[in-house]
């Protein structure tokens, strides 16, 4: 009987620590990223985001490899991660999908989340954020800031996410410009600043006023400092950088999102799913906007703003005409994210190619 | 009293083998005081980087899947540099190497592996000489500096890649990302104990044998040096040395080539921006180091290899930026070219010179 007694309380204990442990899941986060963590812009955001998911009272202190190239290099630090008992990994680049993905299928105890792409497992899930929607408003402002009606872009890869941010950014422009063209020049990296700042050089030599920007280093801001120019930065609030052209920049807060999914590893309800959050979840934002933008653009862009974070307006609402002329979206047509996701054309206002 | 450099009559044996091995424990105190600075205990860093590298089965595996495309470049530049030519063009020929095989895994309809292997493999090797062939041709016939031209054709051959990957060859279910869809499993490489170390690795390894043999064993091999030692004495021997200055670049670039098919048989399974991060040029500099020696290549490579690999454990352990990885790693390779000049030089100290 009294053995019995014993046995029970043994398994209702064991029963109990069990549950506690499933509950109380510590996490031991790794993040690979693409650039240095002081690069002002990419993976500085993430590495703010991840300070912040820190916080956590259940994460212990997280791990970060800097500047990791894409392809099959990445594997190897990714496996690293994993040997040295990280249970949450976060590969922040494009070029980490395959290595994630074939790191993940030996590794099934551990979560991993990887930004920009589209392949997943039963272990991998993906995660990015609507930036297309601050770079709708960061258009506007461009729109209505320009006075020669030229605004360039300086852009890494002819890549959907660029592409993506280039047609909304101009979609915005001519909202309030129909006039205003878009040029952009492709540099084919993410982070060069010697490259990003000649490619921003040739853009204010053919008479943009206005210069915006996809890349990680803040050498376009610079440039536009330099020359008088007015500048829309990109991922963090570089406004440092260009302290009298900076005007906004559409930025990331990478925090809310890393805290939710370490607190769902935590639980032990994390299950494979792509994410993809908005304004509407603070993923992206604006940047405080420059008080050299009037009061009534800054009303404009703030009320439209509201409209995109309460569901009531949706960047990509046709009609929208492909570079050519051509209809791209009905009118009325709200862009579909698997299209979203995967374009591939330039709206009617861009100047420049897709191929590099 | 001055201090002169003078070129040294014979470097002997012993010094050949000494110098590297010295210049690398130099390098390493050197490396130790850039430690110490950053409040980390040099001994136990380099254990750390030792352990990384070669202290598992899975480091040892990551350490000979590095040096696999090391040594296959290293040796097809190596080759050429026995003749005194400079073949700086390995980046451009890996590549054009791995489009080659990609062309045959995605669009040739072969099904069978050895089949594809042998064929993948064949396309890879004439891809990658005729690459290279290119600058023989044009040094042969008008003496055009095969230097200028290998390191030229490089850019034309990663824009072609990218031209590739964001145009015809893109993968039609890739979400318009710049990638080749996956290679299927009949074209992929066997890989060993549960770990990403491929049949590249023994492709690598019978290359440096055969290639042994080729220039000890063979009356090319002899011509080859002796026209490398003394191009007016091999004419007048009778050896055409414009035919042998394209078959040697040929081989040279079809060797790097091979390289190339390794990597998208291997590890990575298709074609992308990125393939290669700069292994053609490392290979330069270890070429270099070998002192042309087929072995030396393999050598060398698989020390590079390690300084690789186990510059992760700087980063993961402690946290170091990236910038101090490539500074330890550039203090290493520094001492190592510099013990170079040593063997042939020495510094003498002349007393009692009057200057007038």
């Amino acid at each position: 009987m009294k053995k019995t007694m014993v046995m029970i309380l043994v398994v209702l204990l064991a029963g109990f620590t069990g549950h506690a442990f499933a509950q109380g899941k510590q996490v031991k986060a790794g993040f690979v990223y693409v650039g240095p963590v002081g690069d002002a812009g990419w993976t500085f955001a993430h590495d703010q985001g991840r300070k912040e998911m820190e916080k956590l009272p259940f994460v212990e202190p997280s791990t970060y490899i800097e500047s990791v190239p894409g392809g099959a290099e990445s594997a190897r630090v990714i496996n690293g991660l994993v040997r040295r008992g990280h249970n949450l990994i976060f590969t922040t680049s494009f070029g980490y999908m395959d290595a994630t993905i074939d790191v993940a299928a030996r590794n099934k105890d551990v979560v991993f989340m990887h930004a920009s792409g589209y392949r997943t497992a039963e272990n991998v899930g993906t995660y990015f954020g609507r930036m297309y929607e601050p770079r709708y408003l960061s258009g506007m402002i461009a729109g209505k800031m320009t006075e020669k009606n030229i605004v360039g872009y300086v852009a890494a890869f002819p890549i959907p996410e660029v592409i993506r941010g280039i047609n909304a950014f101009t979609l915005g422009v001519r909202s309030v410009n129909p006039d205003a063209q878009v040029r952009v020049v492709w540099t084919q990296t993410w982070f060069d600043p010697g490259v990003e700042r000649d490619a921003a050089d040739s853009l204010l030599d053919v008479g943009a006023d206005v210069l915006a920007m996809h890349q990680d280093a803040p050498a376009t801001l610079q440039a536009a400092e330099a020359r008088g120019a007015y500048v829309i930065g990109y991922n963090s609030d570089n406004r440092r950088f260009a302290p009298n052209a900076f005007l906004t920049a559409p930025v990331w807060n990478w925090g809310p999102l890393y805290s939710h999914i370490a607190q769902a590893v935590h639980d032990g309800t994390w299950s494979s799913e792509q994410i993809w959050w908005g304004m509407k979840e603070d993923l992206v934002q604006l940047a405080t906007l420059s008080d050299r933008i009037p009061a009534d653009v800054q009303t404009l862009v703030n009320e439209r703003a509201e409209e995109i974070r309460t569901g009531n307006f949706h960047p990509f609402t046709g009609p929208i005409k492909d570079r050519d002329g051509n209809e791209a979206l009905a009118s009325g047509q709200i862009m579909s994210d698997p299209d979203l996701l995967s374009m591939n054309f330039f709206v009617e206002g861009v100047i420049g190619t897709l191929s590099n | 009293m001055k201090l002169v450099i003078e070129r040294r009559d014979t470097s002997s044996t012993l010094m050949r083998f000494a110098a590297p091995v010295a210049s690398i424990f130099v390098a390493l105190a050197f490396a130790g005081f850039l430690l110490l600075a950053a409040g980390i205990n040099p001994l136990e860093a380099y254990r750390e980087i030792l352990i990384e590298a070669v202290g598992s089965t899975y480091g040892l595996s990551e350490t000979l899947v590095k040096a696999t495309p090391l040594i296959l470049a290293g040796l097809g530049v190596s080759i050429a540099f026995r003749m005194q030519i400079w073949n700086i063009g390995a980046e451009g020929q890996i590549y054009i190497g791995a489009m080659g095989a990609t062309w045959v895994a995605l669009f040739s309809g072969l099904e069978n592996h050895w089949m594809l292997m042998i064929t993948m493999f064949s396309a890879a090797f004439i891809c990658g000489g005729l690459w290279a062939g290119v600058a023989g041709f044009l040094r042969a016939r008008w003496s055009v500096n095969e230097v200028i031209v290998t390191l030229l054709m490089n850019y034309i051959a990663i824009l072609l890649v990218d031209y590739l990957v964001y145009g015809p060859w893109r993968d039609p279910q890739g979400f318009n990302f710049p990638l080749t869809a996956q290679f299927a499993d009949a074209a992929r490489f066997a890989s060993f104990f549960d770990t990403r170390l491929h049949s590249g690795f023994f492709l690598a390894l019978v290359f440096a044998l055969l290639l042994y043999l080729f220039m000890e064993r063979t009356v090319w091999g002899y011509q080859i040096k002796v026209i490398g030692s003394n191009p007016q004495a091999a004419r007048y021997a009778g050896m055409r040395t414009g035919q042998a200055v394209f078959w040697v670049l040929f081989l040279s670039g079809a060797i790097a080539g091979v390289a190339g098919f390794s990597e998208v048989a291997g590890l990575q399974y298709r074609l992308q921006h990125g393939l290669s991060p700069g292994y053609g040029y490392t290979a330069i500099i270890i070429a270099w180091l070998a002192r042309r020696s087929a072995i030396g290549v393999v050598i060398v490579s698989l020390l590079m290899g390690i300084l690789l690999v186990g510059g992760d454990s700087l980063q993961m352990l402690w946290q170091l930026p990236i910038a101090f990885v490539y500074a330890f790693q550039g203090l290493i390779l520094f001492f190592l070219l510099g013990s170079d000049f040593f063997i042939q030089y020495r510094l003498k100290l002349i007393r009692g010179i009057r200057h007038g």
